[in-house]
């Protein structure tokens, strides 16, 4: 869903650059990893064919976290296991990194395979990302893992010291993690057009659950191959199962959330209340400047559903005003209709932020209204100004009027906000 | 533990002074406990307190699996039946503020004994005590899967029995659907316990953690699912009566349609999933009503037939409405056939029979039923018996005979409640009211014929 909004605001739907980056170079890595690999030959065969059935499984099993964010956890954790791996039942790891490059990119591929079968083309950035953030730690920590086996192995009479083996996987895996979502981040703030900081906060408040547990995972993997020999596959598998569940049940929700909201807010559209499309284009409207405001996801989130519900107290009314445009309606008429949204939204009992957010739609800037509201306001007007035009001089004249009416009706940072914005549209529309 | 049955009471202090004995026997007799590692004993009793002070909750709504056994079968493994009764026993100081000390002691009581039952199947079925070694390996299955059945089994009957005394959940309330899904995970989370067992080795104590925080995030997200859910329960129902709010009659008609097909749906048998499907489609059936313009549906007597044009295109603007949403997918077709009537003289395809969609068979017959038995501006609400007649009589020309009995069966075990009678609006508050409803069977829109 979220791309289908990302097209509208910016029609050209290619890749960007660092996407482009990212893509080339883990197709090379690849191609250098395979041809190595194919020319040495497959150290400990067994072993590369376990772990790579399981990086495939996980990546057949793949989900979308909300934000558009494919993710892979069983196939992450899998690839971090090889890539940690010191022995197997006692029997020492000799594979190299370019190995473990390898067993990762085949398995991807193997497991993205059914997924192209069926139609779902396979996100190429997002599956880059998770085999650069794995050939990163290997090539770390595989230059390491001899005398870390050295340590670790089992003497006659005593047990093996793992704690430094540990620590030294503990501390490289957190390092490969941040270096993973440094890259995301930098990824999605080019991509929605957010500051890299406000990026950087987004993808860590998102991606630190699971990474957490995908960390975790990938070391119980390494230390479970030592002591429970090829048996911790399938045994390991099922910790992180439960993860995986969980989440998908998360992230399926999360979608339907917003899809029935963005659904339901047209009922106003079918109901004569609203023009067609309104509420939609007011809510990308408000999204992009929410984003060029720096506003975090959870914001934006509240933002969206505040704007595609702006309206929804029309329904309470008798009868459509005509033409809907509530900035030519008369103010006390407006206010009442933000009050009656209001009470709708607040009727599910949880939105409180977004029912307040509609309920100040109206106010004027020396009213002190949330942020969000402001946006609203700018953005319903500029809709209700130009009614899905494209035309330049149409969208020029709708924002001299905002901006006119700037720091008293509208917050002027909103509405120059929205001039770069609409600017960057009305530039791409043009090409 | 006053408000108990004496049987329950009976069974209460058999079950704690079992486990108080085998405790005792185990501790005080040697050679038990002798060789114990204390303080492995000590790491795991803390692992399972605290995984028994967060319970989680998984798939089923009533019961609480807690993770916590997998601790008292890494016991099992590591120290013994004692251990792991020991293990178990710690249940009685869980860290949850307001739990009485009945179920406390119940808690810990039944834990020992499972512990010790699970510990004994153990070493019965072949397994060794005491860090696993590589060369178990995957022979170590057989006894551990062998515990586990005893834990499982036994703790199941034990709370069972006890549920049962204290009649806190009727026999039919808890279905075998959901049994079977709580015995899975029981199973699933065996694993957890080899897991820990197994990297002792290794890492020690160390390694419950590394197993446990995946669970524990599992918990956090599976937590935030839960609550997105019950907040998208509640949006939905909200937006819906707002689509409502138009016609002052007719309030609270799409819970109500929703509640009953998904009445309908589980009389037939319908699986989790498509009972989601259904209670959502019966939510939304309407939502295209509002593309009906009001001075046709408040107008009195004949309508021409392009106003009746209008109204039959409601089911096709709902579903314009809701095609966005993925999940609803079969619930699509309920919406846009609702309408449809058994002989085929439906709007807005004509289908008949078997033809017709079966989520829109029974949202037609719940529809019907909720409309008659709610006032409307030009009548009172009718009786349950008389619009159960009255689907009964239009079973097989405008109903499905099937759902309508169906409905007729549910109807007999979970009772109905109507809406409360609505109060004659107030004259001076602008109310909007409607003279005709669509869904009304006993009442159907007179058209003028144009010719």
């Amino acid at each position: 869903m979220r791309e289908r909004r990302l097209a509208a605001v910016r029609p050209s739907q290619g890749l960007d650059s660092g996407q482009l980056l990212l893509i080339c170079a883990a197709g090379m890595l690849t191609v250098a990893a395979i041809s190595h690999t194919a020319a040495v030959g497959l150290e400990a065969p067994r072993v590369a064919v376990g772990f790579g059935a399981l990086i495939a499984a996980g990546e057949l099993a793949r989900l979308t976290m909300p934000g558009n964010r494919e993710v892979a956890p069983v196939s992450t954790a899998a690839a971090l296991g090889y890539a940690l791996l010191l022995d197997v039942g006692g029997a020492e790891a000799r594979h190299s990194a370019l190995q473990v490059v390898a067993v990762m990119a085949v398995g991807m591929i193997a497991g993205g395979l059914p997924h192209v079968a069926v139609g779902r083309p396979p996100r190429l950035d997002a599956m880059a990302r998770r085999l650069l953030a794995g050939s990163l730690l290997a090539f770390a920590y595989r230059p390491f893992a001899h005398s870390l086996f050295e340590s670790a192995r089992d003497r006659p009479g005593e047990h093996g010291d793992w704690w430094l083996a540990l620590g030294v996987m503990a501390v490289l895996v957190t390092v490969m993690l941040t270096a993973d979502v440094v890259i995301a981040a930098m990824l999605r703030a080019e991509q929605v057009r957010t500051a890299f900081g406000v990026a950087l906060r987004d993808e860590i408040r998102m991606g630190a659950p699971l990474g957490a547990a995908v960390a975790a995972s990938g070391m119980l993997l390494a230390l479970a191959s030592h002591s429970m020999d090829m048996t911790a596959l399938p045994a390991f598998a099922a910790p992180l199962l439960v993860t995986q569940v969980a989440f998908r049940k998360y992230a399926g929700i999360r979608a339907t959330y917003l899809q029935t909201v963005r659904a339901l807010s047209r009922v106003t559209e079918v109901g004569g209340y609203v023009e067609p499309g309104h509420s939609r284009r007011v809510s990308q409207l408000s999204l992009a400047i929410g984003r060029e405001l720096g506003m975090s996801e959870p914001q934006l989130l509240e933002l969206e559903y505040a704007a595609l519900m702006h309206d929804i107290g029309q329904l309470s009314l008798r009868d459509p005003i005509p033409g809907g445009a509530t900035v030519l309606a008369d103010p006390a008429q407006a206010r009442r209709i933000a009050e009656l949204g209001a009470e709708v939204i607040r009727k599910t009992g949880v939105l409180h932020a977004v029912a307040e957010i509609v309920r100040r739609q109206c106010d004027t800037v020396a009213e002190g209204p949330p942020a969000a509201s402001r946006i609203i306001k700018a953005a319903n007007a500029y809709d209700d100004l130009i009614s899905g035009s494209t035309d330049r001089d149409r969208a020029a004249a709708a924002l001299e009027r905002l901006r006119l009416a700037g720091g008293t009706e509208y917050d002027p940072a909103v509405v120059e906000a929205m001039a770069r914005v609409v600017d960057r549209l009305v530039l791409v529309t043009r090409l | 533990m006053r408000e108990l049955p004496w049987p329950a009471k009976v069974y209460f202090v058999a079950l704690v002074g079992t486990a108080g004995l085998l405790l005792a026997r185990g501790t005080l007799m040697p050679p038990a406990l002798t060789g114990v590692d204390w303080s492995t004993l000590l790491v795991l009793a803390l692992l399972f307190l605290l995984c028994e002070s967060v319970p989680t909750l998984l798939n089923v709504p009533q019961v609480a699996v807690s993770v916590s056994y997998s601790a008292a079968l890494a016991a099992v493994v590591l120290v013994g039946p004692e251990g792991a009764a020991l293990v178990g026993l710690t249940a009685v100081f869980s860290v949850r503020p307001g739990l009485p000390l009945v179920k406390r002691l119940f808690n810990g009581g039944q834990y020992a004994i499972c512990g010790y039952a699970a510990g004994w199947a153990y070493e019965r079925a072949g397994g060794t005590l005491g860090l696993p070694h590589v060369s178990d390996f995957p022979g170590i299955l057989v006894p551990y899967a062998a515990a586990t059945a005893a834990f499982v089994a036994i703790n199941f009957v034990l709370t069972a029995i006890m549920l049962n005394l204290a009649a806190v959940v009727g026999r039919d309330q808890v279905s075998l659907r959901s049994v079977a899904q709580f015995l899975a995970s029981y199973v699933g989370y065996a694993i957890f316990g080899l897991l820990i067992a197994a990297l002792w080795s290794t890492v020690e104590s160390i390694s419950t953690v590394l197993v446990l925080l995946p669970l524990f995030v599992a918990r956090w997200a599976l937590g935030h699912y839960h609550a997105e859910q019950r907040s998208y329960d509640a949006t939905i129902a909200a937006l819906c009566q707002a689509v409502e709010t138009k016609d002052y009659y007719t309030r609270g008609h799409c819970t109500r349609v929703s509640a009953a097909s998904s009445m309908i749906g589980e009389e037939i048998g319908m699986g989790t999933e498509r009972l989601r499907a259904i209670r959502y489609a019966g939510m939304l059936h309407d939502v295209g009503k509002l593309g009906v313009p009001t001075k046709v549906l408040q107008k009195e007597g004949r309508l021409t037939e392009e106003e009746y044009a209008a109204i039959q295109l409601h089911p096709m603007r709902g579903l314009e409405i809701v095609r966005g949403i993925d999940f609803l997918d079969e619930a699509y077709a309920g919406i846009m056939h609702h309408h449809e009537r058994h002989d085929g003289k439906g709007y807005p395809m004509g289908l008949a029979g078997p033809e017709i969609p079966e989520f829109a068979r029974i949202i037609a017959v719940a529809d019907a039923f909720d409309s008659m038995t709610s006032d409307r501006s030009y009548r009172k609400a009718k009786t349950i018996e008389f619009a159960v007649a009255e689907l009964q009589k239009n079973a097989g020309t405008q109903f499905d005979p099937l759902m309508v009995s169906a409905f007729v069966k549910a109807l007999g075990r979970d009772g109905w409640h109507p809406p409360e009678t609505v109060p004659v609006p107030p004259g001076d508050l602008p109310v909007e009211t409607t003279m005709k409803d669509h869904d009304d069977p006993t009442a159907p829109i007179q058209v003028v014929s144009e010719r």
